[in-house]
Order: structure tokens, then C-alpha cells, then sequence
């Protein structure tokens, strides 16, 4: 007959074979040498890892990590781009053909050499298949229909680029220099392309590149494990690298203390003040390009003044917002070119002073201030910030209500320019002037019908004269006389535009003591995994 | 006589089971129909959620052409239901596959967890549950109920969390989040899906143990959140087979504690148990969302709740069906095992 003591001991032995194992491998004090491993969020990923569809931060970073491109910012640093698969180049006096000396033995993970053939391709096949990030080859005039004419491989290693729209020599390398200027090994591609869709399904699952790695697996919002390419020209330091989606910062910092991560890529403010200046911790952080904004629909009517934006402007602690809410992650960064893009300026010319504002506020003829909505993303630190602006504003008699959403809901919302303040972020496609300044200085036409919807359409700001000049700086040449026209941009910005920009993103990266040498880039997909070493 | 009866029940039982198999589809039905409209009615504009921010106009415009999103609501939901009959749930944003594919790779870890738990569930539940029947009033008892109420009342996530920070955190004896360490990721060929039988059947036993490792702690979670039920049910039911005449006949017959309680209570009560246990079993499947969350699980929950963050509406569609079919599946299994078991309800 079964007792009590009986039962208890059966309950208990039902639960030990699960429990055992736990106990057994629970206690792994470190990943082994030969793997390197990353906890990240990595459920932004759509397009996956076809270079010429990725635009998202996490795809864009993998793929820098397979694929080499033309051209590549110094990683010394500085504003020079330098040679990764050209050689050398040359540009004609009039800035329309460009032609690439392509490196002799480069080889993709097939084996087989990478020629300018394989260049010109892979261009190609941006621009015919146009999927979001395609803009960024076609804006230099290219279609599908004269692609394959502007850009040929005029022998193995030489590739001619001809520009039916005549651009700044350093905009259109800084082109090159984006996710979309991965090269591909033609043969490989279009060997897996399935109703003549150039390997696009294909490539989103594999890698066709010469790049330090080749993709070995991905599970979405799971993981991602990259090997070493075994032809690249330099080959990585640990050979197989795996990324773990991990969402939550706090369960990152656990995973890196419990020795399951070597690498933890997304801490908060919070997780990083316990392992900052800590032995045990080793630190790589560099500014990105990520801008956090306030944008002021220019149809509303309190804020159709620019006095009035300014008076708001005017009235943020940008300082306390950035030392109290986001140390570390995010600093006071004013322009709408972030700090790392050539010809940003560091002028900074707002500064909290309530009485200023209040008689901004009172020149635009709203004394007693008025109310306005701001949406916000749900998640930390947007609604801290936004609480913080909203105590802000309160004080200049300007009443803020918050209205918090999923990231995508605010996006959506300001693309139907439904809302009428929004707290928001924006990342250049390139590293380039222009990307950030035709986004929020040029609209066209800010009718509904216009053919370029950029983010200043989508606040109704409409300056003919900032329209026109983010045209001319484009072609400017001489890029002396470019750099001040993007100075006098950002000035006037400061002056006119229903924008308050407040911070500038800055990546962080811990890893554990004894693993070094994760180099981080500026735009994500300068990021290198290569370098990194294990004690 | 017996013969008319017996001829004329056989057809009824079928006729029953066939109206419960009708109201399937139409159940399905409302299911997706529901889904598609909170889909369309979500205040993100999913071509956004596939062609990003940065996107011009005209890949905007290609893209919404693309997914029938500039056609009438009642077109777009006829275009869904044509080719859900072809078996094509379209194509996922997040993942870049069918949704078909998604679904077969992610439901085998849900599948897997789900089982482990109400495997746990069952063997923990059932005797929990008769016992204290049996010594109604006593402490055990009382401890029963406590444990079963805590099991209802605790959220699941803060069973979870509580869990992790523990046996992980501060006791370190059992490992992280997800499925495997980070050393066996991408080293065992998937064959089921569920990574404790692919690592038996190739044969790596470290990945299979530490596979187990990591299955461990959310079985054991989510299997509470069962047992609690489980338990509760099994009490009831058996205390009020206990108080049955039969029992007092089998009593004065002079049958022994353990027959009169397992032979005679015991198997009085399976048939409504089965019940239980099966909505227990479709409960987990559906319920794992949260569970799957915490412990990065990267199951059919995890993969609902990352759609509908990311507005991949295909995708949110294609788990829902998928859960809702299990459900009610397992339902009508429910239903008619026990018409099969039960005499009284043939």
C-alpha cells in the first residue's frame, strides 16, 4: 500500500531525471576557445542576409562580416575611405565614370577568384531587383533598363562605373561603401535563383561572399552561427562565432556573468554602470550614427511658428536627460548629422533657459502656452525621456500628453503624419552627408501625391531654399565648398526646422576578461567580429 | 430488444460525433476570420514592417500591390482563404520562409515542451490529487490545496523569472535561457525538431544531456501551472467517488485500501480526467507563450509574439490557425474518447 512518505518520495523521483542533468551542466564556467558568442537582439532582422535587401541593423552587421566591399571607411578612423577590394580607382574630371582596379586573389568561400565580373553583378542586381535599400545605387541615375550599359567589368580585375546623374566623387564611394555594395560571386548566385529572382531567396538563407565568415544557420529571433570563411585573406582569430538572441538587457549581463556570452551587446544604462571600470569586464564602445529626436508637425497650428519650436526647443535639459537617463548609451548631440559623418558640426546652441522660452513661447502668441500630443516608443528609455520632456515643457506652460506605442505603431503614425510631436530615432543609410540631410531638409512637395516622402514631408516642413541647397551640395565637386554647404544646412536647421535633435546613440560592448578585440563601426555593418580574441 | 438498442446507439454515437467534427471548420473559420480583422485593424501598416522606414514610395507601392493591401478588406480576406486552401500561408517578414516552413520548425520545440510538462503534470498530479482525496482533511491535504492554489494563482512569467534567478542565478546548478549552450547550437542535425530526441538519435549524448538541462526548468514551470489543475480535479472527483455506495460495498466486501482506491475510485473517474488532462495538454500548447518568453524558448509562442511586434501578419495568421486547430483538435479527441469510454453518453 502507497503512503504518504511513499508518495512524497515518488513525486520527488519523477522530478530528478529532469532535474539531474540541470545539475550536472548547469555549472559550464565559460564557452570554449574555439567559439565565440554573442548575446544580442536580433528579432529586428527582415530581408535576412541578401545584401542587396538587408537594412536592418543586425542583418546589416552579419552581413559585413561576410561579404567585402569596393570601398570601406578607414578602420584606422578619420573621414578617408580606403580601398578593401579596389585596388586603387580613378574618377574622370567631370565626376561621371569611375573606374575600379579590382585586387588580384581575393577569393569567395567557393574558392573560385573574385573578378570584376562578380562586381558588376552584384551592383546589377541591386538595382534590378530594387528592394528597400536599392535607392541608394539607384539614386545615381541607374534603372534596370541601363544598368548593365554604366556598369561593366571592362576586363577581369577592371570595373567602369558611369553615373547618368552627375554626384560628389566622395558621396557616391560613401555609396559603395553600404550593405548594398556587398559583393556576391555571380556563378554561385544565379546557380540558386529561382524564378528569376537573382538568388535573392536563396541568399537570404546562405552567404556567397569573400568576407572573414560564411553563414552557417540562422533561426529567427533564436540564433545565428557564422564559421570562418576558409579562403578569406584574413581569417577570424576564433572560427565560430554564434549570436543568441537575448531581448532582455538584464538577461544579457546574467548570461555574461554567468560565463554563457563572452560578448553582451545591448546593456542598458543600468546593467552598465555595474560593470563599467570593473576587472572583470573589458569595454568597446564607439558613437553611431543613431539620432533621437523630437519632430513637430508643422500643421499643427501652435507649433506653425518657428518661434514657438524654438521656445520648445529652448526649454529641454538635454544635459539631465542625457546624464540622468541615458549615461553611457546616448549623448547631447544637437545636429542632424551625427558626430562621425564628414561635415557634421559640434555646435550644440541649445541649452535649457526657461525664461527664454516663455518669451519665445510668448513672441509666437501662445504665452500661456497650449497643449500637444507626444508618441513615443513603449519601450526604455523613450517614455523616461519623454516624461522628462513632458516636465520640460510643463514648465513654459506647454501641457504634453504621452501617447507610448510599439515602435512600428509611432513609425506608421508619423508616416500618415497623423501625429503631432513624436519622440523618435533615425540611422543614415550611408555614411554620407546627403542621407541625413535630404531625410530632413528636403521636401519637394509637401502635397500627399509627392514623390518623396521624406521625414520632413512627414512634419510638413517645407524650406524651398534647404530643398535646393541639399540638391546642389549633392553634385557639388569640390568637396571644401560641400563640407561649408552641409555647415550652412545645419545652421539654418538649427534656426528654422520643427526639429529638436537631442541625442546621439553611442554602441556598447562588454566583454568578459580575457576576450577583446570586437572592433565596432559607425554604421553597423562596419562592425567586425574577425579581430576578437580569447584568452 | 437489446439488439434494436444496440442498433439503434451505434449510429447516434456516430451522428454525435459527426456534428462535433462539423463544428470544426466553422470554429477555424471564426478563428481566422477574427485574427485577419484584428490583423487589419492593428494600427501598423505592415508594408512598413517588410520594407522599413527609409523606403521609398515606389517600393512601398510595389510591395503593397504585392501583398493585395491596396484591394477591398473582403478581397484580401477571399485572396487569404484561396490560398490557405492551397495549403500556403504566404510568406513570413520575419524569417524570410513560408509560414508552413516556420511552422514546422518552430511548433516541434513547443510540442516538445508542452508534452514534457503534462508528461510531469500527470505523473505528479494524479497521486497528489487521489491521496488527498483519500486523507481528506489531513495536512498533506491541506498542503495539496496550498501547492494547487499557488500553482493557479502564480503568474506564470514570475514563476519563471523566480525560477531562473534560483537554480540559475544564485545556486548556478542549472543553465541559462534557450534550447541548448551555446557549444551544441548548430552541431546536432535537426530530425524531429525537438532537440532532446535529435540529440538521442544522432547519438551525442553531451548535447542530449544538455539538452535535457535546458528543458528542465521550463517543463518543470510550465508543468505547475497543469499540475495545480490536474490535482484539483482529481481531489474532486475522486472524493465524490469515494462517498459512492460502491465504495461502502467493496468496503464491507473486505477489499484492500490500495484496490478499493486505484481499481474501484480511480478508474471511476478517468473518463472526465481524460477531460481534464486533454484541455490541460491544449492549455500548455497555447499557454506556452509566456513560459517561452522567459526562457527564450524558441517555440511557436515565442514566434507568435515576435510577429506581432513585427506586424507579419502571415505569420501571426499562420500560428493562431495552428493553435486554434491543436485546440480544438484536441477537444474533439477529448470528446470523443469520452463518448468511447463513457456508456451513459453514447
Amino acid at each position: 500500500m502507497l503512503t504518504r512518505r511513499t508518495l512524497l518520495a515518488s513525486a520527488a523521483a519523477a522530478a530528478v531525471p529532469l532535474a539531474a542533468p540541470a545539475i550536472f551542466t548547469g555549472a559550464r564556467a565559460a564557452t570554449p576557445r574555439n567559439i565565440v558568442a554573442m548575446a544580442k537582439q536580433i528579432d529586428d532582422i527582415v530581408g535576412a542576409f541578401d545584401p542587396g535587401e538587408s537594412y536592418e541593423f543586425s542583418n546589416n552587421e552579419v552581413c559585413g562580416n561576410l561579404y567585402r566591399k569596393l570601398v570601406i571607411p578607414d578602420p584606422a578612423g578619420g573621414d578617408r575611405l580606403v580601398g578593401d577590394l579596389a585596388e586603387k580607382w580613378e574618377v574622370s574630371k567631370d565626376g561621371a565614370v569611375f573606374t575600379f582596379h579590382i585586387k588580384h586573389g581575393v577569393l569567395f568561400e567557393s574558392g573560385k577568384p573574385l573578378t570584376a565580373e562578380d562586381v558588376a553583378f552584384s551592383l546589377q542586381r541591386v538595382v534590378k531587383m530594387n528592394k528597400t535599400p536599392g535607392f541608394i545605387i539607384t539614386q545615381f541615375g541607374l534603372t534596370a533598363d541601363n544598368v548593365e550599359q554604366m556598369v561593366r567589368a571592362t576586363s577581369d580585375y577592371t570595373l567602369e562605373l558611369k553615373l547618368p546623374i552627375v554626384q560628389a566623387t566622395s558621396f557616391v564611394l560613401y555609396c559603395l561603401s553600404a550593405t548594398v555594395g556587398c559583393i556576391v560571386e555571380k556563378a554561385t548566385v544565379l546557380a540558386n535563383q529561382a524564378n528569376g529572382d537573382l538568388g535573392n531567396a536563396w541568399l537570404k538563407m546562405h552567404s556567397a561572399g569573400a568576407g572573414p565568415y560564411r553563414l552557417v544557420e540562422w533561426k529567427a529571433s533564436d540564433h545565428i552561427i557564422l564559421e570562418t570563411n576558409p579562403h578569406a585573406a584574413t581569417k577570424p582569430r576564433i572560427p565560430r562565432a554564434v549570436i543568441r538572441h537575448v531581448a532582455d538587457p538584464s538577461a544579457q549581463l546574467l548570461s555574461l556573468q554567468k560565463g554563457d556570452v563572452d560578448i553582451a551587446r545591448d546593456l542598458g544604462s543600468d546593467q552598465l554602470k555595474l560593470v563599467l571600470n570593473k576587472p572583470d569586464y573589458n569595454v568597446a564602445r564607439i558613437a553611431q550614427l543613431t539620432s533621437m529626436y523630437i519632430g513637430m508637425n508643422s500643421s499643427v497650428p501652435q507649433l506653425q511658428k518657428v518661434e514657438a519650436r524654438q521656445a520648445l526647443k529652448t526649454a529641454i535639459d538635454y544635459e539631465a536627460i542625457a546624464k540622468n537617463i541615458t549615461p553611457n548609451l546616448w549623448g547631447v548631440w544637437q545636429s542632424f548629422l551625427p558626430k562621425g559623418i564628414p561635415g557634421a558640426v559640434a555646435d550644440n546652441p541649445f541649452k535649457k533657459d526657461v525664461a527664454k522660452a516663455k518669451a519665445l513661447l510668448a513672441k509666437s502668441g501662445y504665452p500661456d502656452g497650449f497643449s500637444v500630443t507626444l508618441d513615443h516608443f513603449a519601450k526604455t528609455p523613450y517614455p523616461e525621456i519623454a516624461q522628462a520632456v513632458q516636465a520640460d515643457l510643463g514648465a513654459i506652460g506647454v501641457k504634453v500628453q504621452l501617447l507610448a506605442g510599439e515602435q512600428k505603431q509611432v513609425i506608421s503614425k508619423t508616416r500618415a503624419r497623423q501625429q503631432q510631436m513624436a519622440l523618435i530615432t533615425w540611422f543614415p543609410d550611408f555614411l554620407d552627408a546627403h542621407s541625413n540631410a535630404q531625410a530632413f531638409c528636403q521636401n519637394t512637395d509637401d502635397s500627399d501625391a509627392t514623390k518623396l516622402k521624406s521625414v520632413a514631408w512627414r512634419y510638413h516642413f517645407f524650406d524651398k531654399e534647404m530643398t535646393d541647397l541639399v540638391d546642389a551640395a549633392v553634385k557639388e565637386l569640390d568637396t571644401k565648398k560641400r563640407m561649408e554647404m552641409y555647415a550652412k544646412l545645419q545652421r539654418d536647421f538649427f534656426q528654422r526646422a520643427p526639429f529638436a535633435f537631442m541625442l546621439q546613440n553611442v554602441e556598447v560592448a562588454v566583454m568578459r576578461k580575457g576576450v577583446s578585440g570586437l572592433a565596432l563601426g559607425v554604421l553597423p555593418d562596419y562592425t567586425r567580429y574577425a579581430p576578437i580574441t580569447k584568452a | 430488444m437489446s439488439g434494436t438498442s444496440d442498433a439503434g446507439r451505434l449510429p447516434a454515437r456516430f451522428r454525435a460525433s459527426l456534428s462535433s467534427l462539423a463544428s470544426v471548420p466553422i470554429t477555424l473559420f471564426g478563428l481566422i476570420l477574427v485574427t485577419f480583422l484584428i490583423g487589419r485593424a492593428m494600427p501598423i501598416d505592415p508594408v512598413i514592417a517588410i520594407v522599413g522606414d527609409h523606403a521609398p514610395p515606389d517600393v512601398i507601392a510595389r510591395v503593397r500591390a504585392e501583398l493585395a493591401l491596396d484591394k477591398p478588406l473582403p478581397v484580401q480576406f477571399w485572396i487569404y482563404l484561396e490560398h490557405l486552401a492551397r495549403g500556403d500561408l504566404g510568406n513570413s517578414v520575419m524569417t524570410s520562409r513560408s509560414v508552413t516552413t516556420d511552422i514546422a520548425t518552430f511548433f516541434p520545440a513547443t510540442l516538445e515542451l508542452a508534452t514534457t510538462a503534462i508528461l510531469i503534470a500527470i505523473l505528479l498530479g494524479l497521486p497528489l490529487g487521489v491521496f488527498a482525496a483519500r486523507y481528506q482533511g489531513s495536512r498533506f491535504d491541506h498542503a495539496v490545496r496550498v501547492v494547487s492554489l499557488a500553482g493557479q494563482s502564480v503568474p506564470i512569467f514570475v514563476l519563471g523569472l523566480l525560477c531562473l534567478l534560483f537554480f540559475y542565478v544564485k545556486l548556478g546548478i542549472a543553465p541559462g535561457t534557450g534550447q541548448q549552450d551555446v557549444l551544441f547550437e548548430g552541431m546536432v542535425r535537426e530530425v524531429t525538431g525537438m532537440r532532446v530526441l535529435d540529440a538521442a538519435l544522432a547519438g551525442d549524448w553531451d548535447a542530449f544531456w544538455d539538452a535535457l538541462a535546458h528543458l528542465a526548468q521550463p517543463a518543470l514551470v510550465l508543468a505547475y501551472f497543469s499540475l495545480s489543475i490536474i490535482t484539483r480535479m482529481t481531489r474532486a472527483f475522486m472524493l465524490e467517488a469515494l462517498a459512492g455506495e460502491y465504495i461502502v460495498a467493496a468496503r464491507a466486501k473486505g477489499l484492500s485500501d490500495a484496490r478499493i482506491l486505484w481499481r474501484h475510485a480511480f478508474g471511476n473517474i478517468m473518463v472526465p480526467l481524460i477531460t481534464v488532462i486533454a484541455l490541460a495538454y491544449a492549455g500548455l500548447l497555447e499557454g506556452a507563450v509566456l513560459t517561452e518568453t522567459v526562457f527564450s524558448w524558441p517555440g511557436i509562442g515565442l514566434y507568435l509574439t515576435g510577429s506581432l511586434l513585427n506586424a507579419d501578419m502571415n505569420a501571426v495568421l499562420g500560428a493562431t490557425l495552428v493553435i486554434g486547430s491543436v485546440y480544438v483538435g484536441l477537444n474533439l479527441l477529448a470528446d470523443l474518447a469520452y463518448r468511447l469510454l463513457d456508456p451513459r453518453v453514447r
